[in-house]
């Protein structure tokens, strides 16, 4: 906790410091080191998200969050509001006006037609765009005039910030996509890999999954600005090598998602090249419980489906129990360093929406035993609980990862101690995540009776993530196990409470209902059991100066004002 | 000689058709799925999408004859356009990658270069090193050279590359500062400048493989060599007052040399193959790091042209090790 304020104030101090701004390329090449190699530079074909973050230092969506989660206008004039007359007041329309004068790096003018091109690229039949979400509930984008585009939803849409905002929605040039719709999308080399955009660099040179080489782009907005006149964007390698090359070697000027063990980090950032940065978003390492019964015992097709609800976990107490039992300071010092704290909450962030239960903080293992000895279950001659003849024992499966396994023992200990006997599982992640509905291994699936892993919503609006837990959307086999309701909860109270907030408009009546839908999920219920919210480490050289890390959208979103210290 | 290597060349018509196929279904049941690595934020319908517009809703024979259609008809095609300028293949869909949307060949004909020089560069070191190498342990052998070489070809076989290449790193890169730990793949050499940091930026790759491959080959080196130095001919022109080195360089060499010949060939495959720890851990970004990321990513139609390039490679290696028996060997003859 200490080191990470230490590293964010610091970084603080350097963005304030924003020394001589000489002129537009003044300051030479940088270099970026991501481990992950870049694919393509079209977010609308990847999700992945160092495709997204290459790709936004070429195109630009008309808004995007700042390192705090607050909207900033990007290509927009201004952020379209109900006060300032921007959203309709029955909420179903947007109307985002763009900055006058906008030009592409090719030099023609940007236009409303292209952004509802956009649109029109990414819902076009057969395209299998990967930022269709953005679009939903979206039915129809206008162009009013040049410059003013118009959204209209099919239905009044208290938060209208979907398409067209954030690293994942950029908008791209209708000329150059023009050929581009539906399958033909991915035949579009030239344009997937060369983009002409609004950012700070163009693509001078692409090779997949290699390095991207991108040069100030001539005609971007602000005369002054980017100060590097190049950009190096290598991939390759692991996050160990990525930390050494910046940290130890000084090779690279920054790397991306450093994710080691705290003192692996500490160790490399100690050879003084350069400085680690942290920043948070909505990022939450978790424990689902399963509601209903993984048994193999049950035949395929009935396997972890409501019709066989869970024999042990459909307990309240002992869900509670094995919340409380463990000891999330601990799991956070192994595993997480400056990049994690312990948290109870599902929806971490933004302050609007994050709920200030922290109840399961303390770990508290008189409690635990005591709800599982209220629940019927009494310790067995080997010290496991045991009632109706049922041990008390638990499947806890997660992906593939150093840190993982090891949050995995610390937890087994932890519940052992409560008389919970744990059987520890890991999947590789290309199958855990992969949602093949061939294989029994995916986390939607889900069979077993616990397991672990991150999610997190993009932007600022936990809407969408908080609706993933309504009845329609429990994976099943005839869902194709398809759907973000992993734990299968069904409930009226919680399916009112997705219906209330859809329809609130006021963000201060929203908050409070996101509140109540999270500490329903948490603490109410233990359902969900939160451990750490986890954020992004980078770390950049101590000769990089501008750098301010953005967990909520793409953390290359401020480079026009990335200079270099001499 | 001829009806040899065309008989052979017929023959392996069909062995590698079986090849694809079996890598192919292999691939297809393999578990895993190309979208895995795409955020949980992407919603189930959108995921559903995403998979159609691969192409994975079709069944797998249509996947598999389409995929043979490309390999054998719209490639060749567009070599042949590029090479005439015609447009034979104007509007025909090239093998895509799902990884990078973009055609599977031009991504590997990009990564050739890197992986030619740096691999192939350590294959040569490796032979050239492992030749005299093992000609001198044999005629010393259980010399001090002879020992110390045993030595170095048992750890040059034994540790692995991860472990070397990044021994080598932490101590050239990190401590000392001489060498970069990060290959750059788009450095032009065009002065001697840039020619010195191409020879920086390869020593490290290079001499890690180069102590694998000499340590093998050496191995056979001496072997063969051993045979050699017993065989009747040896002690018949020692006896006809030959000079010793004539004896060893002229007799005992060339003779040795067949095998040897054999397994260099057989080898070279494996230069295109790459070199995947090494690749990755030098960040060379070569034909290896592709294919380790393609299957990470279960990017079966890169996978997929990448193993069957190979397989046509090892299978026309070996007909070249073949002919190149009959040609050093005059006692075997193919007809």
């Amino acid at each position: 906790m200490k080191l990470r304020t230490t590293l964010m104030g610091a970084a603080g101090v350097l963005a304030m410091a924003t020394a001589a701004m000489a002129e537009r390329g003044s300051d030479g090449n940088v270099n970026i080191l991501y481990w992950q190699a870049v694919s393509i530079m079209n977010p609308y074909l990847s999700g992945g998200t160092k495709d997204i973050e290459a790709a936004s230092l070429v195109i630009e969506p008309l808004a995007r969050f700042d390192a705090g989660g607050v909207l900033v206008p990007f290509l927009a004039e201004d952020i379209p509001t109900v006060q300032n007359g921007g959203v309709s007041e029955d909420l179903t329309t947007i109307t985002w006006k763009l900055k006058p004068g906008l030009v592409w790096s090719d030099g023609t003018a940007v236009t409303s037609a292209d952004v509802v091109f956009t649109w029109q690229y990414c819902t076009a039949e057969g395209g299998g765009c990967a930022q269709g979400a953005k679009f939903t509930g979206v039915t129809n984008v206008e162009a009013v005039d040049e410059l003013t585009v118009r959204v209209t939803f099919d239905g009044p849409t208290p938060y209208p910030y979907g398409p067209f905002v954030g690293g994942q929605s950029p908008v791209i040039q209708a000329a150059q996509f023009a050929d581009c719709l539906g399958p033909r999308a991915p035949e579009c080399t030239q344009a997937n890999t060369y983009p002409i955009g609004t950012g700070p660099f163009t693509v001078t040179n692409f090779v997949p999954d290699d390095v991207v080489t991108l040069a100030a782009n001539p005609n971007y907005r602000d005369p002054a600005k980017p100060a590097f006149a190049t950009v190096t964007f290598k991939g390759g390698g692991d996050a160990l090598a990525a930390g050494r090359a910046v940290l130890e070697t000084g090779e690279f000027d920054y790397a991306w998602n450093l994710q080691l063990a705290p003192d692996v980090i500490e160790g490399m950032a100690a050879a003084g090249k350069g400085t680690v940065v942290a920043a948070f978003g909505t990022n939450v390492e978790r424990i689902e419980m399963n509601l209903t019964n993984p048994s193999p015992d049950l035949p395929e097709g009935e396997r972890a489906t409501v019709k066989h609800p869970h024999p042990i976990l459909t307990d309240a107490r002992v869900r509670e129990a094995l919340s409380i039992a463990i000891n999330r300071d601990i799991i956070d010092e192994v595993g997480y360093g400056p990049a994690g704290q312990p948290t109870c909450n599902l929806v971490p962030a933004p302050a609007l929406y994050a709920s200030d239960n922290t109840a399961c903080l303390t770990q508290d293992l008189d409690r635990a035993n005591a709800l599982l000895d209220e629940a019927g279950w009494v310790r067995g001659a080997d010290g496991i609980r045991e009632k109706d003849g049922m041990r008390l024992s638990l499947l806890y499966q997660t992906s593939t990862n150093a840190v993982r396994q090891d949050v995995q023992a610390l937890v087994k200990a932890d519940w052992e101690a409560i008389g919970v006997e744990t059987e520890l599982r890991n999947v590789s992640a290309g199958v855990f995540f992969g949602g093949d509905p061939a294989s029994p291994d995916t986390f939607q699936r889900f069979y077993a009776d616990v397991q672990m892993y991150t999610n997190n919503f993009e932007g600022n609006d936990p809407q969408a993530y908080l609706a993933a837990y309504a009845c329609d959307k429990i994976p099943s086999p005839e869902s194709g196990w398809q759907g973000e309701n992993i734990n299968r909860i069904c409930d009226p109270v919680y399916e009112a409470m997705i219906a209330e907030l859809a329809a609130a408009r006021e963000p201060e009546v929203r908050g409070e209902i996101a509140k109540r839908m999270n500490d329903w999920l948490t603490k109410d219920n233990n359902i969900i059991v939160p451990l750490i919210y986890r954020g992004r480490v980078s770390a950049h050289a101590n000769t990089l100066g501008g750098v301010q890390l953005n967990s909520f959208d793409s953390e290359l979103w401020n480079i026009a004002d990335w200079y270099r210290i001499d | 000689m001829l009806t040899f290597v065309f008989r052979r060349l017929l023959l392996s018509i069909p062995t590698l058709l079986v090849i694809g196929l079996v890598v192919f279904l292999l691939l297809d049941l393999a578990p895993g799925d190309p979208l895995a690595n795409q955020p949980l934020s992407i919603p189930p319908e959108v995921r559903e999408q995403m998979r159609a517009a691969l192409g994975l809703d079709k069944p797998v024979y249509v996947q598999f004859f389409l995929w043979l259609y490309q390999f054998f008809v719209v490639e060749p095609l567009v070599l042949i356009d590029r090479t005439f300028g015609t447009a034979f293949a104007a509007d025909q869909v090239r093998i895509l990658s799902w990884q990078f949307r973009s055609p599977v060949m031009d991504v590997i004909w990009q990564r050739m270069p890197q992986t030619l020089w740096v691999v192939g560069m350590a294959y040569l070191v490796g032979v050239l090193i492992a030749i005299p190498i093992g000609i001198i342990s044999a005629v010393r052998q259980y010399s001090i050279f002879d020992q110390i070489g045993t030595l170095i070809s048992m750890i040059g076989f034994s540790v692995p590359t991860f472990f070397t290449g990044v021994l080598l790193i932490v101590i050239f890169s990190v401590n000392l500062g001489w060498l970069p730990s990060i290959y750059d793949t788009q450095l032009v050499v065009n002065d001697w400048a840039s020619f010195w940091q191409q020879v920086r930026q390869m020593i490290m790759p290079v001499a890690v493989l180069a102590l694998f491959n000499a340590s093998q080959i050496s191995r056979y080196m001496r072997a063969s060599m051993l045979d050699n130095l017993t065989q009747d001919y040896v002690r018949t022109a020692r006896a006809k007052g030959v000079r010793e080195n004539a004896v060893v360089m002229r007799h005992v060499l060339r003779n040795s040399l067949i095998p040897v010949v054999t397994v260099i060939a057989l080898g070279v495959p494996t230069i295109f193959g790459g070199a995947i720890i090494t690749e990755q851990v030098f960040k060379v970004n070569g034909i290896g790091q592709l294919l380790i990321s393609a299957i990470q990513n279960n990017d079966i139609p890169m996978v997929q042209t990448l193993t069957f390039i190979f397989a046509v490679l090892i299978v026309l290696f070996n007909l070249i090790a073949d002919v190149l028996y009959g040609l050093l060997d005059p006692r075997i003859r193919y007809d």
